[in-house]
């Protein structure tokens, strides 16, 4: 069957499961789930001594689910620490419901060929453990799920969660637990913070054991059943690279200026409004432009939003910026901040863009700005899997922030090397073209015809101007017409919208 | 042309292509393809090369080419040079032979 934007979902995979009809298609009154909590009392101690004692100690069981979460990025050893524990408890069937997984978590390929993990939700999707699932590595398809849409599943029991396994990168005895104040430090914990409230089990991993109370704490005692302490949870360099630089690539910051320049033009930018800007080069570059533009108007923004880098800091500190609304950091000077200005606030996933609750802060948002691998001529968006049909990417805020902000823009290239950014049909969607209001390459912009407001607006405005169908053939004419890769009717991946309902399968490549 | 020798054009940068040019021991053209787009482009890329050969008629060739995602026009113009370095041609290059 297909769905609202076109894309074949087969019977065996919808299974009674609501197909994607549209951004805010479900909206029904929704029941939150519940964990279940055994009181701790007073003397009892909750610091145990190793893994394997706290995965034996929450009753962890053939069948049941475990999470993590992946602000440790690619320096993470906790969840691979942790599988491995399972593993030699001879523990099978699990459910893995990671936040993301990323190119560190290639021993996962053992584990499930072994039967140990043999379902997986997650964000993300890279390097080897990528490759083999979209080779047909798993029998059950991996759910792809937004970060709003993995806390609204979770919030709505979709995922249960039997035993969460958070590293924190400090903590106390008590399970007080902060991404700060240890030797491999994150910043925000914004991913674990729902994991800890809805898990039926928590269990703290650090190295870092401080004196009680650990405060301010990102999770909180109350919702700790066991600490551990290990000799290392992370290699910090592979949690937060150094300062984020800014790209010096021309063909980046052009596409940058225009985003900037587009934003300036749209009529949301006035004192007091608020963005977001992903990590990618031109969208990073984004936010050097606009800071820029804020200056010479005198316009201070009231906040931003998302995955916090150096630039963002760098404008509260300067005043340009009044709060920061921060799920995760990705830079030091990011997590330094976390943890010394008091208008830098940690969120969690819920708060950040989750549609079902009773309004998250993307709905306050103004202006996003994100990247793609491809985007197609009914401006649907690919950050999922590569031109070659492989998993390779992470689904992320992306369409949680393009479906609440009031101006969605894309930046790409218009071609990388010889592969077509803006295509007939991209491979998997992740962010449905209806959030997406302008598409910006270094050519020039394609503002989607859903908004005839600012095609209007745009007229007079000094950027080249194209339809996205003009932009497809400039990218075609220069690389010419890739062959379309063939696929097998296994599916590799379910894509969730982040209410719930299907948008995209990926399947098995030949 | 006849090729008489082992020759190399372009490198292993990224939207290049390395060609390696040798005399074909059975005969006819032979194209041994690594390419970072294989998926969608690599029957293209054959198709040039061997386009390419033929306008300078080069009948028996073995090539050896690693592609990181270059242009057809890089892919003839690698091609091309190649083409003349191994059949010993260092004058009087025929510019016209590809349009």
């Amino acid at each position: 069957m297909k769905n609202s934007i076109g894309r074949e979902i087969p019977e065996e995979i919808i299974n009674g499961r609501a197909l994607y009809g549209g951004e805010f298609a479900l909206n029904e009154e929704v029941a939150k789930a519940a964990p279940k909590v055994k009181p701790v009392k007073p003397n009892e101690s909750k610091l145990l001594n190793s893994i394997e004692e706290a995965i034996i100690k929450t009753g962890l069981k053939d069948g049941m689910t475990i999470s993590f979460h992946h602000h440790f990025r690619e320096g993470d050893y906790v969840l691979n620490m942790v599988v491995d524990a399972i593993a030699k408890l001879g523990i099978k069937n699990l459910t893995l419901a990671s936040s993301s997984l990323s190119n560190v978590h290639r021993p996962l390929i053992e584990h499930i060929k072994n039967g140990v993990i043999t379902k997986i939700t997650t964000s993300g999707l890279r390097g080897g453990l990528a490759e083999e699932i979209s080779n047909g590595l798993m029998e059950e398809p991996v759910i792809i799920r937004s970060h709003g849409g993995r806390a609204r599943a979770i919030e709505a029991g979709d995922i249960k969660i039997d035993v969460a396994f958070l590293g924190a990168s400090s903590s106390d005895e008590y399970g007080n637990a902060s991404g700060s104040r240890g030797t491999a430090n994150c910043g925000s914990l914004g991913y674990a913070k729902i994991d800890a409230e809805y898990a039926d089990k928590v269990v703290i991993i650090t190295d870092c054991l401080v004196d009680f109370p650990n405060m301010p704490a990102s999770i909180l005692q109350n919702n700790v059943d066991y600490v551990v302490k290990v000799d290392k949870i992370g290699n910090p360099s592979g949690i937060a690279s150094g300062a984020t630089r800014y790209t010096k690539n021309p063909k980046e910051l052009l596409i940058a200026e225009y985003a900037s320049k587009a934003i300036v033009e749209s009529g949301y930018f006035k004192d007091g409004f608020s963005f977001q800007t992903g990590t990618g080069g031109a969208s990073l570059a984004v936010s050097r432009f606009l800071r820029d533009e804020m200056i010479k108007k005198g316009i201070k923004a009231s906040f931003a939003l998302g995955g916090i880098t150096k630039p963002m800091v760098e404008m509260y500190e300067e005043g340009l910026i009044k709060n920061i609304f921060d799920v995760q950091d990705f830079d030091l000077d990011a997590v330094a901040s976390i943890g010394k200005n008091p208008r830098h606030y940690e969120i969690d996933s819920s708060f950040y863009t989750n549609p079902h609750n009773k309004g998250c802060i993307a709905n306050k948002l103004d202006v996003v700005v994100l990247s793609a691998l491809e985007v197609d001529t009914d401006f649907n968006v690919n950050v999922m899997t590569g031109s070659d049909g492989v998993l390779r990417g992470a689904s992320g805020g992306h369409c949680d922030t393009a479906a609440c902000a009031k101006l969605t823009i894309i930046v790409t290239p218009l071609v990388r090397g010889r592969i077509p950014c803006i295509v007939d049909s991209v491979n998997t969607v992740i962010t449905p073209g209806e959030s997406i209001d302008i598409v910006v390459t270094e050519l020039g912009i394609a503002i989607n015809p859903r908004r005839a407001d600012l095609i209007e607006r745009f007229k007079d405005v000094d950027i080249p101007a194209y339809t996205i169908e003009e932009l497809r053939k400039k990218a075609e004419s220069i690389v010419g017409i890739p062959d379309k890769i063939e696929y097998d009717d296994k599916v590799v991946a379910i894509v969730e919208y982040r209410d719930g309902s299907i948008i995209d399968v990926v399947r098995k490549v030949k | 042309m006849k090729v008489i020798d082992k020759s190399l054009a372009g490198t292993l940068e990224s939207s290049d292509i390395q060609i390696i040019l040798m005399p074909a021991e059975n005969g006819g053209i032979e194209i041994e393809l690594k390419s970072s787009v294989e998926k969608q482009f690599g029957r293209q890329i054959r198709k040039i090369i061997t386009e390419t050969l033929g306008k300078l008629q080069i009948e028996n060739v073995k090539v050896i080419a690693v592609d990181n995602g270059a242009l057809d026009c890089t892919i003839r113009a690698r091609v091309e040079c190649a083409a003349y370095r191994a059949c010993g041609i260092k004058e009087k290059y025929d510019w016209e032979v590809i349009d």
